[in-house]
């Protein structure tokens, strides 16, 4: 599948990325080879090969967890990785609603 | 060429008419008491992030556990709309960047959810619809924001993740929902179905039911969809329905005027009462869905399935068709009293000790609604216990009390939760029924006003009105009236014909042939008397 500037430039809009044109020229061929690439994957499978995982992982009711509350993380703690708090409340940039 | 500009005329989308197509997409809070995927307390409210962890928290390493309950609950909506639950579900990775959802994307289910298909039934103005359903799956909720307003400073946001990973379920409808009305009486139903499944509050204030709602329209009569909105950000069901009202009029203008509708995401201002645009919708390939690494499909064999669908309660329509049926209520009644389950659990207890159902429904209809609705209390919080309730009704059909008097010793129970007997007795308030209680406040009022008597005599006969109404003040409103009106004929008759003609039983059933008309039948006694 080929990928174009206009690709490149909306997946960069999505992910926040601002790119110059050069940039955008750049990663539109190497995504190409990579998209390549992976086709190889549908190939492959109509090729009638294994498109499913060879061991038979599942999760039944037992395997699931019970609905039994343990203890969470004292405050202080389930904020201490964050780079900026305010009182018990995780601090961000503002954003809009 | 007069002709053309006729034509051209009569195609201006002006004279086009419109009709809505909405499409609901419900967001409804499970009741487990942990969350969907590791053990923290799901509850709402709570200290700022005092119900976090790893898992919640998308910290590196920490991997997720299904929560058997929630996988169950979620069978119980869709089996209780007749959906099918896949017995293979997968869960899916939805990406989105946003500071509440710590793991930058959401666990969701994508092209194999939990449950396919069913349909809600509603009934508008007498004619029953049935809403088609999509798909039910599950999925874990993402933390609050809270923005410059509530936050006191308007450069940042602050975070609460406490709602991180509390189990949802999204109730998706097909778009058959045709207009505001509709799309209330369906949230209604769904709502109503929920509680009594007992897996969510339905409080849509509190945001344990969310509904977003996707509406177009299109010229009436055609079948192509227009171009849709999305509308977000409801908190009530009348908010959805002015919503739905207020888009659907801009874009029946916005046709009209010749333009064209946008496909964007439209927030609601409930107390603008206006919607404004959001951001321009993403497509869903955006949110770059796959399936979950670090959770295994999900295997339902048939026999868990069974074993859910055996442990479902009534639903309320059911419910509603037995209430009937069983007590001889009628439908409208049933469909009051089966709109809370509580309400119908409460109606079903006082039946069991007072039998004449249809009293105990009119009660409970009128002044037990009417307490809950003006204290804003839930039906299971009331004070008033099924059998204290059927106690008081077995005093009012047993003539004990009045139906007057009993209003008050309601409002006294309610007020102390004490018993009817004991308010009864304990202020005097028992009916006076018996004749040698009532016999000297007659005499009384006889006594007082020998002036009425002339003119009754005189032919004045509604005058009877007067009298029953001086004893009944007299005995400071606790007399039986009925048996004051017929004490009070047996008077009449006695003043009118003498002594003889005073045969003096009870004649509490023959009563309203003999007011002003008593001289017409034969001895003054009445016809049907017996």
């Amino acid at each position: 599948m080929a990928i174009t500037p206009d690709d490149v430039a909306y997946t960069a809009r999505l992910a926040r990325l601002a790119l110059t044109d050069e940039e955008i020229a750049r990663l539109g061929r190497d995504l190409g080879r990579i998209s390549a690439y992976v086709a190889q994957l549908t190939e492959a499978v109509a090729a009638g090969e294994a498109a499913r995982p060879v061991l038979p992982l599942i999760a039944d009711a037992e395997a699931l967890r019970d609905d039994v509350v343990q203890p969470s993380l004292p405050v202080e703690q389930a904020l201490s990785g964050a780079p900026d708090v305010k009182g018990p409340f995780f601090r961000v940039p503002k954003v809009i609603g | 060429m007069r002709s053309e500009n006729e034509r051209t005329k009569a195609m201006t989308p002006q004279s086009v008419t419109y009709d809505p197509v909405i499409g609901l997409e419900v967001h409804a809070q499970l009741l487990t008491d942990a969350k969907i995927f590791c053990g923290c307390k799901a509850a709402y409210g709570g200290a700022p992030n005092a119900h976090t962890c790893p898992v919640c928290l998308g910290l590196p390493g920490a991997l997720p556990v299904l929560n058997r309950r929630a996988v169950e609950f979620a069978m119980r909506m869709i089996l209780a709309v007749g959906g099918t639950v896949r017995h293979e579900a997968i869960f899916a990775r939805k990406n989105y960047f946003y500071p509440d959802l710590p793991k930058g994307y959401q666990i969701s289910q994508y092209d194999q959810p939990l449950g396919d298909g069913g349909s809600v039934g509603i009934i508008d103005a007498g004619v029953e619809h049935r809403i088609g359903l999509i798909r039910i799956h599950l999925e874990e909720d993402a933390g609050k924001s809270f923005h410059p307003e509530n936050a006191g400073d308007d450069a940042t946001s602050l975070v609460d993740m406490n709602r991180c990973g509390v189990p949802l379920i999204e109730i998706v409808s097909r778009p058959d929902i045709h207009s505001p009305r509709q799309a209330g009486l369906y949230l209604t139903r769904l709502k109503q179905i929920l509680e009594y499944l007992e897996i969510c509050t339905g409080n849509m204030e509190e945001g344990a039911l969310r509904c977003d709602a996707n509406v177009s329209i299109r010229p009436t009569g055609t079948t192509a969809f227009g171009t849709r909105t999305e509308v977000k950000n409801m908190n009530s069901i009348r908010g959805v329905e002015r919503a739905l009202a207020y888009e659907i009029e801009r874009q029946t203008r916005l046709v009209q005027s010749g333009g064209t509708v946008v496909q964007e995401t439209m927030l609601w201002d409930e107390k603008a009462q206006s919607a404004h645009p959001m951001r321009s919708k993403e497509e869903s390939s955006d949110y770059r869905y796959f399936p979950e690494p670090d959770l295994l499909p999900l295997r339902v064999p048939a026999e868990w399935i069974q074993t859910v669908r055996s442990s479902l309660p009534e639903l309320p329509q059911t419910r509603a068709k037995r209430l009937a049926t069983q007590y001889g209520i009628p439908a409208y009644d049933a469909a009051v009293l089966t709109d809370q389950k509580a309400l119908a659990d409460y109606f079903e207890a006082t039946v069991k000790g007072f039998a004449d159902a249809k009293k105990a429904s009119n009660w409970i209809m009128t002044e037990v609604l009417r307490i809950l609705k003006d204290r804003a209390l839930d039906v299971r919080k009331f004070p008033v216990t099924p059998a204290s309730l059927a106690e008081l009704l077995g005093m009012i059909d047993q003539g004990t009390i009045s139906a007057t008097m009993a209003k008050e010793v309601f409002e006294t129970m309610v007020a102390s939760g004490r018993a009817a007997t004991d308010i009864v007795v304990g202020s005097g308030l028992a009916q006076i029924s018996g004749d040698d209680d009532l016999a000297p406040l007659i005499d009384a009022v006889l006594a007082d006003n020998p002036g009425q008597i002339e003119k009754y005599k005189g032919g004045k006969t509604q005058l009877f009105g007067f009298f029953v109404g001086e004893t009944m003040k007299r005995s400071k409103g606790r007399a039986n009236p009925q048996r004051v009106n017929d004490e009070g004929r047996d008077r009449d008759l006695q003043q009118q014909h003498g002594p003889g003609a005073r045969p003096r039983p009870s004649r509490r059933n023959c009563g309203r042939a003999l007011v002003g008309d008593h001289s017409r039948i034969p001895g003054g006694v009445c016809a049907r008397f017996d």
